[in-house]
């Protein structure tokens, strides 16, 4: 066959290439070992740190069971908040960060233009004054504009404390995100876009099954981040009439004038959370290696 | 007996102010391989993103398997007649490799996962790493990893391939095994646009040699003819630099 003279050809120009010189070729085994999975299988070791802080909360709450026991049943509604407050406002930041790094990256000038004045706005004021803003201004403006267009649910609006501090958290964090998201998806090669394309999927279909599971590995860090910075940053809904577990631990020690044992105990029940959270987030970064 | 499969006429396109494409008019019959070399900038790549639309074409006329390229609709049909192969080979990297040859299937075409993945395993088979299929792509050589991205694309059941200088990313020691899954691609009857410098592919496998310059054909013929006598000064001028090597 004709064709066949043609590959003879070929084998004769591809024997020209030193393939003798070829490396050892290493063993399945071996391919499979991915970088830092030796660690993961072990425990972390920055566990016993979480596990340290544990004790020592435990050792004061046995041993000093007075004043700590009582600082801590007093102030744990305090705690519930805080916790609410951080898991709540976290997920609606997500969302939030999606959809504003999404738009950030858009071609449509609009969405683009909007997305990008809220990250720029929002990142300017500085978090409190903006949960200040959110609880004392927000109120009165709802209020006026429902006297102006005589909407009586608006204009008898009553601010609710919990609910404005969340969505002050959640608008200015998901500025923070959405610049993460953004960072995120850029940083994923065009070339994962320009494939999945090519094989006939539509845009849509390519971020969610190519880009953003990719960018979910590159932002894991600095989302864990933002979470921990959430968790200390929720104890300044304490100034806007938020009973969480600084404002908790400020009026038991206004009681009882105790600062010393009131702002350890805080200050440790704050680290042991955000030092388990470091943990969790440390794990998850492990488990998402390919 | 031959039917056009693609059909360009007097295609350009800018980059801002570079032309890159000037004027580009060409015809692919079903079955052929048509090998496209030039100097680096000529266009090469460009014209090749153009067939399946990953560069939108300024003005001129596309037309793949009787359908113009223009609303989105027809890029999206078009797409799925046409399998790219790239240089970087462009795998997704938190995919294993048979779910790099599942996606798209399950996705576009619609396929239950069995049907899928014994499509996969199949052509794995073919490409010869069915052992590697459950390794993530950092974990393969670029040869394999080349392999599988043409796995990847034939599992779409394309009419045509395009291949993006395929081996340039690749160690010397890899390139043969590329090449080779090609030949057998070119055997079977398979369409194919190649941008490559293997000149003993080109030998071996090409219906057809296409030599582009500055964004625009200059001359094309069997590689025979091409490669001993060329008409063109600046076809030879090429062509002395790449065949010394």
């Amino acid at each position: 066959m004709a064709l066949g003279g043609r590959f003879r050809n070929l084998g004769r120009a591809l024997s020209r290439r030193p393939t003798g010189t070829e490396e050892p070729v290493p063993s399945q085994e071996e391919l499979n070992r991915v970088p830092g999975a030796e660690l993961s299988s072990r425990l972390d070791p920055w566990w016993w740190l979480v596990a340290a802080v544990a004790i020592l909360i435990v050792l004061l709450l046995i041993f000093k069971s007075d004043p700590y026991w009582r600082i801590l049943l007093f102030v744990r509604d305090g705690l519930a908040i805080t916790v609410l407050l951080t898991v709540v406002s976290f997920v609606f930041i997500i969302i939030l960060g999606l959809v504003g790094g999404l738009g950030r990256i858009a071609k449509n000038p609009v969405i683009h233009l909007v997305a990008t004045l809220y990250v720029e706005i929002v990142r300017g004021v500085p978090l409190l004054v903006q949960l200040i803003w959110w609880y004392f201004a927000a109120p009165v403006v709802i209020q006026s504009l429902g006297q102006a267009l005589h909407i009586s649910a608006l204009a008898n609006y009553r601010a609710n404390a919990i609910l404005l501090a969340i969505v002050g958290l959640v608008v200015c964090y998901g500025a923070y995100m959405a610049e993460i998201c953004r960072a995120g998806i850029q940083s994923i090669h065009k070339g994962q876009m320009e494939a999945s394309r090519s094989l006939g999927m539509t845009y849509l279909q390519s971020m969610r099954y190519i880009i953003l599971p990719q960018a979910l590995r590159v932002v894991l860090p600095p989302v864990g981040n933002e979470f921990i910075m959430l968790l200390k940053d929720t104890s300044l809904v304490s100034v806007v009439a938020v009973a969480d577990l600084t404002r908790r631990g400020r009026e038991f020690m206004a009681a009882h004038f105790n600062p010393i044992e009131v702002w350890t105990l805080i200050a440790l029940v704050y680290l042991i959370m955000t030092l388990f959270s470091a943990r969790l987030i440390s794990w998850l970064e492990k488990r998402r290696s390919y | 007996m031959t039917e056009t499969i693609i059909h360009m006429e007097d295609v350009h396109k800018y980059f801002g102010r570079v032309h890159a494409l000037r004027g580009i008019s060409l015809d692919v019959q079903v079955g052929e391989v048509v090998v496209i070399l030039g100097p680096s900038g000529s266009g090469k790549s460009t014209l090749l993103r153009c067939i399946n639309h990953l560069e939108v074409y300024n003005s001129g006329k596309i037309m793949v398997d009787g359908i113009l390229l223009k609303s989105a609709q027809n890029i999206n049909a078009v797409r799925q007649e046409v399998g790219m192969v790239f240089q970087s080979f462009n795998l997704f990297s938190h995919l294993t490799a048979i779910e790099n040859l599942t996606l798209a299937q399950r996705t576009v075409r619609k396929r239950e996962r069995q049907e899928a993945e014994e499509i996969a395993l199949k052509l794995l088979a073919k490409v010869g790493i069915t052992d590697k299929a459950d390794c993530y792509p950092s974990q393969l050589s670029g040869g394999q990893q080349q392999r599988v991205a043409i796995a990847r694309a034939l599992a779409m059941n394309p009419k045509i391939m395009l291949f993006d200088e395929p081996t340039s990313a690749l160690d010397p020691e890899m390139i043969k095994e590329v090449l080779d899954v090609m030949l057998a691609l070119a055997k079977e009857g398979m369409t194919m646009l190649v941008v490559s410098h293997e000149m003993g592919f080109a030998r071996a496998a090409a219906s057809r040699c296409i030599f582009m310059d500055e964004g625009q054909i200059i001359e094309q013929g069997t590689p025979d003819k091409l490669f001993s006598s060329p008409s063109q000064e600046r076809t030879r001028v090429f062509l002395s630099k790449v065949l010394q090597l």
